[in-house]
């Protein structure tokens, strides 16, 4: 490698030569961070001031760039130089746009901007140019786990952006549940009637595509490697395993209709007339457009009662709490069976709350054009007798408790859908920290479950030492970003689509499978070039470690959000790099600091908060340091800067790459270094969280409310080191925060360790 | 008007609910009400009828036709509109309590006393009569309504607007005999008796 040569460019554009001294700030670079090349430009992100630089790489041969100028998220095209190590000192966003544009404020000002280059000289200096995953690999093949919609529609789609796939299914043929249905609910204006499925012109589809390969009657029974380079053993029934080596993984295993087994109360089980919603769809196909039967006794239904939520939205914690979201609209379609078929049927809906999400609203009116009627109401029991039901319910807008609905031929129970999702791999390990708690229900629970039904049956069989399956949320869907990053689950190049994510209807699982498939593709184009997936596609620096450091504890390996590190035969942590998402809580979690990345380690975070100078006791000026999420916190700051919303000038802000990624060395080393106090900024966390690697800010916050001994320790007060969550909203809160910090340092005053 | 008004009716089953739509003007709207009750926090009396709007085509559809029929709270319907104007499914409301209460009437289901029908009652009768409103027969008719004394403290009651419009000319105590009718008497009552002929064909009614 070529000799280490720094060079620091700091600019006068955008105001800041008016207000900062910048020959000032240059000596600093100069002097104070050893810089031995430093120039001023007073426009530096115009063609000439980046010129400026790129000669000065070409011809002087500099490695490292300090740039002074905007924040790191501004101009990143300009001073996207991808042949150097560059570090931002935020002069603009971070000083002067959020200090007062007075003389009084001046000097200050000018100490925080002198800050920000003595942090920006530190940092490069410890930088190295990332060079990519050593280990990237290129397979572009995609497997698909699930030949129900989802799957087949992942599998087209991929095939259509021309990709190979290969699609694993367990039962006989294609068509996962569309498959049962007689019709589906419509798709397209005018959303009046049911429709045909489509399914066999879809399952010929994927049997007729070059691209895919159609494994039936098979299973993925082990799962090996990392994106661009999964390793896959298939096994057919009765058959030996096949292997296939694919890229990345679309998991589309679908739901099973909630077990109405459950649901006596109503009928079920105890009269064959009580059916669920995939049994009146066999009712249906079994018919094929003609009378619809009664089970009991091949009777001609006359009368026919859809019974809402059985079994779902409850709150009694015996049945699902949740929404499907689609039960509705299916129990309005095959209400329109019947009515279609023959206007003198009754048919009614009783419902809590009719959610007809999508175009449903438009279907729903046109089961009341049609005459279905719907009554809002909640069913307390059916009564079996004969070959009818007497529907017993509370009418809720007559205020009827003792409403029935008597000789009803057939009573269709709406259960909803459970997620196909496999082994929960983190079940456990929340019994275990519930059981610490104080809690051993869930312990105690747990272990009746397995000793019950043995170990649930995995799906992907993974062999990461994390567990065979996905990481699951509350209810068995798998975790995803809900909101921003839907089909991203935590294992990197596994994507989750159709009802395994969330319940969801026809429509919404094909729109789920395109994104999925498209998802898995940008994963696999990742992986080939050595980059890390999302949120931070095209990074190329990945985690390293000192083997000889380390001490097998487990850390990295346990609170790796996404699984990425397994365990060497010697038992030493063993990084599949493709699978890593940088986000560096690994970083955070290790106690011997073993572990960093070329451009961002313990290191060149620490040596920025050692570079800023900390005033003595006697000035009167605090040092508070912010540790922000680059992710919301850091952008949340940028843009109360533009909106020059002011703060402190005694704070001195790093981005981090997520609060998981903070080791607390950084803070002790803060705390001796005389910082008066300690603001860490991380997404929310918790069930709802909205943190971009899951568990960082989590893991983050856990571990800093272990700080406090240290605090104790040192003979401090606990409020120096608080953690915040922010959001990327948080414009005006953020700047408010700050200085409500502030006042209390300064109420609680200065560090005794200024000085040491 | 046959057993109309004793027809069984099974809980929650169609039959009242075509009854209605078949039979009841704009009835057939009543099927597309999602219950959302936003007439019913519209109409500035709902609130003082035993069954608001939303409540009488959920009583529909429950099958409650004694109930309905009888009830006395499409009768207040005021012609106001709100409702109209605000229901998402676009139902005409008024019109559909209109058409409820001139069907009860015509089973003679409804109330017998209720004021509205009452004062709709006489009006329609005094109006066909002379092919004109005899306004003192009519106020007359409608002071007497519950008997001599009530008649007598009405009349007192109101005793003075009835002198202003004497005065004004607006009121001729001679049409007490008689009163002048119209042109055409009979072409009117012919024309009449016609649109019933339609209207009981169309809705179905064995005159
Ligand atoms: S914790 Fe983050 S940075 Fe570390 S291996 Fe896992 S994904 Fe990569
Ligand atoms: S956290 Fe650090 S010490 Fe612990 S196993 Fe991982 S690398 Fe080794
Ligand atoms: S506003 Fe319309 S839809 Fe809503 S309850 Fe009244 S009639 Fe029904
Ligand atoms: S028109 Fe009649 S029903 Fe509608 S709001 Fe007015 S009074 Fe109520």
């Amino acid at each position: 490698m070529a000799e280490t040569k720094l060079a620091a460019y700091i600019c006068q554009g955008c105001g800041l030569g008016e207000r900062l001294d910048t020959a000032e700030l240059a000596k600093v670079a100069q002097k104070e961070g050893k810089v031995p090349l430093v120039k001023e430009h007073e426009f530096l992100c115009n063609a000439a001031g980046v010129q400026m630089i790129r000669d000065d790489i070409t011809n002087e041969g500099v490695t490292h760039v300090v740039i002074g100028a905007c924040s790191r998220r501004a101009k990143t095209e300009a001073f996207g130089f991808t042949d150097v190590a560059v570090s931002r000192a935020n002069l603009r966003e971070g000083v002067i746009w959020t200090q007062p544009d007075t003389v009084e404020a001046r000097e200050k000002t000018q100490e925080m901007a002198a800050d920000y280059i003595r942090m920006g000289c530190a940092e490069v200096k410890k930088m190295v140019l990332p060079t990519g995953n050593p280990n990237a690999a290129t397979n572009m093949k995609m497997l698909v786990v699930g030949g129900g919609i989802s799957g087949m529609t992942a599998a087209l789609e991929a095939s259509k952006a021309g990709y190979k796939v290969v699609i694993v299914e367990k039962s006989p043929q294609l068509g996962g549940w569309m498959a049962q249905l007689y019709k589906r609910v419509p798709s397209h204006s005018p959303y009046s009637d049911p429709v045909d499925t489509g399914v066999e012109e879809l399952a010929a589809a994927v049997q007729g595509d070059a691209n895919i390969k159609v494994y039936l009657n098979a299973i993925t029974s082990k799962t090996s490697g990392a994106p661009g380079k999964f390793v896959v053993e298939i096994t057919p029934e009765s058959a030996a395993a096949i292997t296939e080596e694919v890229g990345a993984i679309v998991q589309a295993t679908g739901f099973t209709p909630y077990d109405a087994n459950n649901l006596p109360e109503l009928g079920y089980g105890k009269s064959k007339n009580v059916v669920d919603q995939a049994g009146l769809e066999a009712l249906a196909k079994a018919a094929n457009g003609g009378v619809i039967k009664r089970p009991s006794d091949g009777g001609e239904v006359k009368s026919v009662v859809f019974v809402q939520c059985a079994g779902q939205r409850d709150d009694t914690g015996k049945h699902l709490p949740y929404c499907s979201g689609n039960c509705c609209n299916t129990s309005i379609k095959q209400a329109m069976y019947f009515k279609d078929a023959n206007p003198d049927i009754d048919t009614v809906v009783i419902f809590d709350d009719l959610r007809t999400p999508g175009n449903g609203e438009d279907f729903y009116r046109s089961a009341q054009q049609k005459g279905v009627t719907f009554t809002k109401g909640k069913v307390s029991t059916v009564d079996a007798t004969g070959n009818t039901c007497k529907v017993n319910f509370h009418d809720l807008i007559l205020g009827d408790e003792n409403a029935a609905i008597v000789d009803a031929d057939l009573v269709v129970l709406a259960t909803g859908q459970v997620a196909n999702s496999g082994v929960d791999t983190e079940a456990r390990l929340r019994a275990e920290a519930a059981s610490l708690a104080g809690d051993d229900a869930l312990l105690t629970a747990l272990d009746a479950q397995e000793s019950q039904e043995g170990k649930k049956i995995s799906i992907l069989n993974l062999t990461y030492r994390q567990g065979p399956d996905l990481p699951q949320l509350k209810y068995g869907f798998n975790d995803s970003h809900f909101i921003c990053f839907p089909y991203e689950t935590r294992r990197t190049g596994i994507y989750a689509a159709g009802p395994v994510r969330r319940p969801m209807d026809i429509a919404q699982a094909v729109e789920d499978a395109t994104g999925a498939a498209m998802k898995a593709i940008q994963a696999m184009e990742n992986a080939a070039v050595g980059s890390a997936a999302h949120p931070r596609s095209g990074d190329l620096s990945y985690p390293s470690f000192r083997m000889e450091g380390c001490t097998q504890c487990k850390r990295c390996t346990v609170e790796c959000p996404f699984g990425a590190i397994d365990e060497d035969e010697k038992r030493y942590p063993l990084f599949n790099e493709s699978r890593c998402r940088r986000c560096g809580t690994c970083m955070g979690a290790c106690p011997v600091r073993v572990i960093s990345f070329e451009n961002y380690s313990v290191d060149t975070v620490g040596s920025q908060i050692k570079a800023v100078e900390v005033p003595d006791e006697f000035s009167e000026k605090l040092r508070i340091l912010i540790l922000a999420c680059e992710n919301d916190a850091y952008p949340a700051l940028d843009m109360a800067a533009m909106n020059k919303q002011l703060y402190s000038s005694f704070v001195r802000i790093i981005p981090v790459r997520c609060l998981g990624s903070v080791n607390t060395i950084w803070i002790t080393d803060a705390l001796n270094n005389g910082y008066d106090g300690v603001m860490m900024m991380g997404c929310k966390h918790g069930d709802d969280y909205q943190c971009h690697f899951v568990k960082g800010s989590e893991l983050a916050n856990y571990r800093m409310s272990k700080v406090d001994d240290t605090l104790k320790g040192m003979g401090l007060e606990p409020e120096r080191v608080q953690t915040f969550e922010a959001a990327i909203t948080d414009i005006e809160r953020l700047p408010r925060l700050i200085n409500e910090y502030a006042a209390k340092i300064e109420e609680i005053g200065m560090s005794p360790f200024k000085g040491f | 008007m046959s057993d109309a008004n004793t027809q069984a009716v099974e809980k929650y089953r169609n039959n009242f609910l075509k009854e209605v739509s078949e039979r009841v003007e704009e009835g057939d709207w009543v099927k597309m009400c999602m219950q959302c009750g936003v007439c019913s926090g519209s109409c500035p009396l709902g609130s003082a009828w035993a069954h608001p709007p939303q409540e009488i085509f959920m009583m529909i559809r429950a099958g409650k036709r004694e109930e309905v029929l009888t009830s006395d709270s499409m009768w207040m319907c005021t012609s106001c509109y709100n409702c109209i104007v605000r229901c998402p499914r676009k139902l005409p409301i008024t019109h559909i309590m209109h058409g409820l209460a001139n069907y009860a009437h015509r089973l003679g289901l409804a109330p017998k006393n209720q004021p509205t029908r009452v004062l709709g009652t006489l009006f329609w009768n005094n109006a066909i009569q002379n092919g004109r409103i005899n306004e003192l027969k009519f106020s007359l008719a409608l002071y007497f309504k519950d008997g001599f004394s009530q008649g007598i403290k009405n009349a007192l009651a109101m005793k003075d607007a009835g002198l202003g419009l004497l005065k004004a000319k607006r009121l001729n105590p001679f049409e007490i005999f008689g009163g002048h009718g119209c042109k055409g008497k009979k072409g009117i009552h012919a024309m009449l008796k016609k649109a019933q002929e339609i209207e009981a064909r169309r809705k179905n009614f064995t005159a």
